[in-house]
């Protein structure tokens, strides 16, 4: 029996927990400086929106970890020491270990802006972040106006979040249009007509160039590369994540902008592992980052590495590309690749439908001469994970896939169906004849 | 730096001040209520018919006036902003309040009518008073404490009906299912029976809609009689009754699952989706509870069951040559019966049972044969060691008024919405038994999507942990189930479909999920 020690109690770690629990009867510990318990960081905002209280955002019941055998310490782990095969818990307690699991996280972004370490100026990743939230905007007699810089998921969510509580949101965003990094043009589009719908003053193509603070320290304002100054009580940074890993520094782990890990989500060190957030793949998988701080991936890195350390040694394999989202009231998903037009391929195309007054849309990309289907975006629609998956396996042609749509449909039962509009502006936009396919489900299971 | 309380800086979170239109709405709603208390307190109302058109208008102008005022001024979309930070909705002291003021509004329904204005020898008074002129109107009879009550019940259902549908109004399977429950509650509760009264006074009161064992009281000797004495129609429907029960109902669950019934058509799912809308995250999702719920439902199965056999078997004749039906045939029949589902399902079924599901089904199985073959063999006068008025009353009195009515509905606020139809309706664990076993419905959990976030365990009002399956990939097949879809509206991420596929792969389980590498999901679901 060897003892297992995972740093981290968030999705890869307590996966990998799970999934060596299911194989093995080997010692599991999960140290934690966040929380006592497992809950899930992607519906953090849901507790601050009063959606939920954050018991009901923690996966399992509090007896789930005794009953599994799955030891919990909380703790901040301040140093590991790899030959002694042991870590430092705050300079005091000493676990030792056989096999060691890394799977610390992300941290906020923090670019060096002048007044970033401001009281009223914060990120939104951890339990703490959101506890800071309800102190710096409770309300909106506390905070009469909040900035948000950074357009991306965490950006949008926090905007979400403080107009539940009717306070004032200024959206700054880096680029031309939101997500435009990596959402096609059309879609970036809508979802800025969305936001603004929202009463959130969007100020698209601005950058944050200094945060101003009052005599005691606070945020009062901030200052655009437009020269606006915006009065505000709260600076939201949310201009992405970065691997949580400085303390790490001198362990003689091979750090880049992660942990760096091989197929098998080894590091350079024995009997060290790295997965999640943190973990920095040496050689990505094709059009993959060698970082991906998603829900999915951390997942996947714990399900697969419980299989290595459960002595049936595993490669880091991810299936087809996945993600979905949800833009205030417009949910968005993803399969395969749809390329933004900044990282757009030589070869790919996309067809773009959208509805005519309805925030829904949809784009298709495909391979321009031999029309491979290469990915879908959905917004408004949902789509069937498994038929994507599979259509993409199969490498099915964009033809197939746009007659087929019925299959991959997966909204509510009676909602209104627009594969027949999207048929229609395929066949004239691309002089295609194709007719659609009813839904069969025996080409569905 | 000052710091603020939580709980302190609740009064003052944004989203739970009201607008002017809010409080329009709200003072429209609670005068048409103050009038219906005034009536309590016995003023002799000049125009009864005005007072009580105005005090019902009210009701409803107030609900909808108050439900546009909140739910259209933002966008189309789900709505739960500060649920967990208003007192009503999260056992706070106005949920407390409304849960005693309704606990006690059905005690003296149920029990002391008299308070409310029943005169079983003259004209009533009071509440029930004010509501004679439309009783008059519909049945041609003065108003009874239940008429108050069915009134009330519909003009609830209609009401938050419609608040319902502004609040799902981009959800058009919500939207549809709101409707029919806001039909069948009008037509068939209310209007039917009453109608049908005044064409056939001979006529049982009978909602067509319900179906024993909810209406546990359809095969009482009473309503036999009145049904024989009512003629071909009434034969009609005492043949509805039973095929409804026996042939109907199978069908629709199997196509449907018992969605059909539990959130489309019954009273008591109409009243919880609308009036109860607002507590259904109060359900208790913890694993103890499921526990509880499984043991408590299905022991009221049994003593329906068991209740039901001992009240007909107690007007039944002995003679064949009056009639074909004699008590030991029916004994014969109901042993008959209950071996069959209880055989072919250990037979074919017998590996979705858990150890405990096991235990109990023969346990109760064991039980009702011997108390069947201990009164057959012995003769005695009584089946099943009471008698079987003892029964009746006692079903009547613990499963009829106090578990459905005082409970179920009073404890709305403090439980949620779903209390008696999780823990007491005999009719939904009959279904749901069938549900879970021969069904074609099941939610459909879209591969590797969820993300652990608990929306739709919050917000199932049956207690589901629905999460618990999500994220594991796993389909929700739960006998519990209603079908009301609330999962999969509140789901953002898009990973659940209410819907009615095939046979084949409907309970799954995966270990890695999708998305993954596909070897390794292969080499691991094998094993």
């Amino acid at each position: 029996m060897q003892n297992i020690v995972i740093i981290g109690n968030g999705i890869a770690g307590v996966t990998v927990a799970r999934h060596i629990r299911k194989n093995s009867n080997d010692r599991i510990i999960i140290i934690s400086a966040e929380t006592d318990h497992f809950f899930s960081r992607t519906a953090l905002m849901y507790v601050y929106m009063g959606h939920m209280k954050f018991e009901h955002i923690k996966p399992y019941e509090d007896w789930f970890w005794k009953k599994n055998r799955i030891e919990l310490v909380r703790g901040y782990v301040s140093e590991i020491r790899p030959k002694e095969k042991e870590l430092l818990i705050e300079d005091a307690r000493i676990i030792k270990f056989n096999k060691l699991v890394l799977a610390t996280g992300s941290k906020p972004n923090k670019f060096g802006w002048p007044g970033q370490d401001l009281f009223g100026v914060q990120g939104l990743y951890s339990k703490q972040d959101l506890d800071l939230l309800e102190v710096n905007a409770p309300n909106k007699e506390v905070c009469k106006r909040a900035v948000i810089v950074g357009g991306g998921l965490i950006g949008i969510e926090l905007a979400e979040m403080l107009r539940s509580r009717n306070i004032a949101v200024t959206f700054l965003v880096r680029e031309q249009n939101f997500w435009d990094g990596v959402l096609p043009e059309g879609e970036a589009k809508m979802i800025n007509e969305h936001i603004l719908d929202h009463h959130i003053d969007l100020r698209l193509a601005t950058n944050l160039v200094e945060i101003i603070g009052s005599e005691n320290g606070r945020v009062k304002a901030v200052k655009t590369d437009k020269g606006d100054i915006i009065d505000c009580d709260f600076v939201g940074l949310t201009a992405g994540v970065t691997p949580n890993i400085t303390f790490l520094n001198n362990s003689g782990l091979d750090l880049g902008k992660g942990i760096k890990v091989n197929k098998y989500l080894e590091t350079n060190l024995e009997d060290i592992y790295a997965i999640g957030d943190c973990a920095e793949q040496l050689e990505p998988e094709e059009n993959r980052r060698a970082v991906e701080a998603v829900w999915y991936t951390g997942r996947m890195m714990g399900e697969t590495l419980a299989q290595t350390l459960c002595g049936n040694k595993t490669a880091y394999k991810p299936g087809n590309w996945f993600n979905s989202a949800k833009f205030l009231d417009i949910e968005y998903q993803t399969y395969g690749w749809v390329n933004s037009l900044r990282n757009r391929k030589e070869y790919e195309l996309h067809f773009h439908w959208r509805h005519l007054t309805e925030k829904i849309c949809i784009t298709l990309a495909y391979h321009h001469s031999t029309k491979k289907f290469l990915g879908i975006n959905t917004f408004g629609i949902r789509m069937r994970h498994k038929v994507f998956d599979r259509w993409l396996n199969e490498e099915r042609d964009l033809e197939y896939v746009v007659s087929h749509l019925r299959d991959a449909n997966f909204d509510p039962e009676f909602y209104r169906q627009y594969e027949p509009e999207i048929i229609a502006k395929f066949n004239s936009e691309l002089n295609a004849q194709i007719s659609l396919k009813k839904k069969q489900w025996n080409r569905i299971f | 730096m000052k710091t603020y309380d939580k709980n302190m800086a609740i009064s003052s979170l944004g989203t739970n001040s009201l607008s002017s239109p809010q409080k329009i709405g709200l003072t429209i709603g609670y005068l048409g209520l103050f009038i219906v208390l005034l009536a309590a307190f016995n003023p002799s109302f000049p125009f009864k018919t005005i007072w009580l058109s105005i005090a019902l208008l009210s009701l409803f102008i107030g609900i909808i006036w108050y439900s546009r005022a909140s739910y259209l001024p933002k966008l189309a979309g789900i709505k739960n902003d500060g649920v967990w930070f208003n007192a009503i909705s999260s056992k706070g002291w106005a949920g407390w309040l409304a849960g005693i003021a309704i606990t006690s509004f059905y005690i003296v329904l149920y029990f002391y009518p008299q308070y409310l204005g029943l005169n079983a020898n003259g004209s009533n008074t009071g509440i029930i008073g004010l509501f004679d002129p439309l009783s008059r109107l519909l049945s041609g009879n003065p108003a009874s404490q239940w008429f108050v009550y069915g009134t009330l019940y519909t003009v609830a259902i209609l009401a938050f009906g419609v608040k319902f549908i502004l609040k799902y109004r981009h959800n058009r399977y919500e939207i549809i299912r709101t409707i029919s429950v806001m039909f069948f509650q009008t037509a068939f509760a209310f209007l039917i029976p009453e109608i049908m009264a005044r064409l056939n006074s001979t006529l049982p009161y009978y909602d067509l809609k319900n179906m024993w064992p909810l209406n546990y009281y359809n095969f009482e000797r009473y309503r036999i009689n009145s049904f024989i004495e009512a003629g071909d129609i009434g034969l009609v429907m005492l043949f509805f009754g039973v095929l409804s029960v026996f042939v109907i109902s199978p069908i629709l669950t199997f196509k449907y699952g018992k969605r059909w019934y539990c959130s489309w058509v019954c009273g008591c799912g109409g009243l919880a989706e609308t009036a109860g809308d607002a507590f259904r995250q109060l359900s208790d999702k913890k694993l103890s509870a499921w526990k509880v719920e499984r043991w408590v439902v299905h022991s009221v199965v049994v003593f329906v069951t068991l209740m039901t056999t001992a009240v007909i078997y107690s007007y039944l004749g002995n003679d064949t040559s009056k009639y074909w039906l004699t008590k030991n045939m029916f004994l014969i029949g109901v042993t008959l019966v209950l071996s069959l589902v209880f055989f072919g399902v250990m037979l074919f079924k017998r590996n979705e049972f858990k150890k405990d599901a096991k235990y109990g089904a023969i346990g109760y199985f064991v039980i009702i044969i011997s108390l069947i073959g201990l009164h057959y063999f012995s003769g005695d006068g009584n089946v099943f060691l009471f008698k079987s008025e003892t029964l009746r009353k006692s079903y009547g009195f613990l499963i009829g008024s106090i578990f459905s009515g005082v409970i179920g509905t009073g404890f709305y606020p403090i439980f949620g919405n779903r209390v008696w139809c999780r823990f007491g309706c005999p009719m939904a664990a009959i279904l749901g038994f069938q549900q879970r076993l021969f069904s074609r419905f099941r939610i459909t959990t879209n591969g590797g999507q969820c993300i652990s976030c608990g929306n739709c365990s919050t917000y199932c009002e049956m207690g589901i942990d629905v999460r618990a399956y999500a994220q594991k990939g796993e389909n929700i097949v739960r006998s519990s189930c209603v079908g009301c879809g609330i999962c999969s509206a509140v789901c953002p991420r898009g990973v659940l479909k209410l819907e009615n596929g095939p046979l084949k792969g409907r309970i799954d389980s995966n270990d890695i999920l999708l998305g993954n590498d596909v070897d390794l999901m292969k080499l691991v679901d094998k094993n």
